[in-house]
């Protein structure tokens, strides 16, 4: 529900950004682990995005998948079901090394 | 013609500039602030009133509730004695960094070695917003179930304690330690855990003794 924030500071970024010119399309890199539905994102964009130079502007989403790496045997891999436990070796010892980003990585204008 | 014009900025640094702002003028007053994360129902408002008992007098705190609606929660502190803000999001599911900068100066800072702000009872937004805190705490409660890590990791990436409450039920109700600690450690490696009940105040004086060692390093006052 944290959608109409995230997408309101994703039009003040993309419109400072552009300067005087007119926005086509803004490209978002978001991992996994960032809790935010793409879907909701595009639902408020139009209505907020009217009236701006981001007027009809398009949002596109770079999802990034979750990966961890097993400190026990260096085996990587992407988590699925209800564990991280290592899927090679079952080692509880893994960390998070890629799916946290959340960033508005470039804008088209023209 | 298009251009492509690089910005990689992150999606909220706008609030992250207004928390850091918080944060500088707590320093300033000399006052530490920590930001009490849970679900709806893991016992934020009990652990604030707990917390209030065990530490007996030795620390002087504030609290700023955040709800959607209502006040009950900040006429609980105000009743138990306690300098209390509400503020009502009005549906937003979080607090954010504008909503904290806005409640700070009704409290009576000067006076205060700690602020406890409530957020709004979510295991989602929140984490995603800095609020200008110095410390977030989440309280996990036993029976929300053992597999919350692994549902909620962004939540549980983003703390820096980790409460466990209700423990008094862990006769009762089904909870693998192990397994929820497990998937604990490779989101949040090392990070402090207290696992406490506020009906019974097992082990808050564990949580409190820490927290004055922390606050009164950072506190000049």
């Amino acid at each position: 529900m944290h959608e109409l924030a995230v997408t309101q500071s994703v039009l003040d970024i993309a419109l400072k950004n552009a300067g005087t010119r007119k926005i086509k399309q803004i490209n978002l890199v978001i991992g996994q682990f960032s809790s935010i539905v793409d879907d909701s994102v595009q639902f408020y964009w139009e209505f907020i995005s009217k009236d701006t130079a981001a007027e009809g502007s398009l949002l596109h989403f770079e999802r990034i998948p979750g990966e961890m790496t097993c400190q026990n045997c260096g085996h990587g891999f992407r988590p699925v079901g209800d564990t991280f436990d290592c899927p090679s070796c079952s080692s509880p010892f893994v960390r998070i090394t890629k799916g946290e980003e959340f960033q508005v990585d470039s804008i088209d204008v023209e | 013609m298009t251009t492509r014009i690089p910005v990689v900025e992150n999606i909220l640094s706008a609030n992250d500039r207004i928390a850091d702002r918080n944060r500088q003028m707590l320093d300033e007053l000399g006052v530490y602030a920590i930001n009490i994360m849970a679900s709806p129902g893991a016992g934020k408002t009990s652990f604030i009133l707990k917390m209030l008992e065990a530490l007996n007098g030795r620390l002087k705190f504030g609290v700023i509730e955040g709800d959607l609606a209502t006040s009950i929660d900040a006429e609980k502190a105000m009743a138990a004695g306690l300098p209390a803000v509400q503020i009502n999001t009005g549906g937003e599911c979080h607090l954010d960094a504008v909503m904290l900068a806005d409640a700070l100066p009704a409290l009576p800072l000067k006076d205060l070695n700690l602020v406890v702000v409530e957020n709004v009872g979510n295991l989602v937004c929140p984490a995603n917003f800095q609020i200008g805190t110095h410390l977030n705490v989440l309280i996990a409660s036993i029976p929300e179930g053992d597999d919350k890590p692994y549902k909620y990791p962004s939540m549980y990436r983003g703390m820096q304690v980790l409460i466990i409450n209700k423990i008094d039920l862990l006769p009762y109700v089904p909870f693998d330690m192990d397994y929820f600690k497990r998937g604990v450690e490779v989101l949040n490696p090392g990070v402090a855990i207290f696992p406490v009940s506020c009906k019974t105040g097992e082990n808050m004086d564990a949580w409190v003794d820490w927290l004055l060692k922390k606050v009164n390093r950072e506190n000049k006052k």
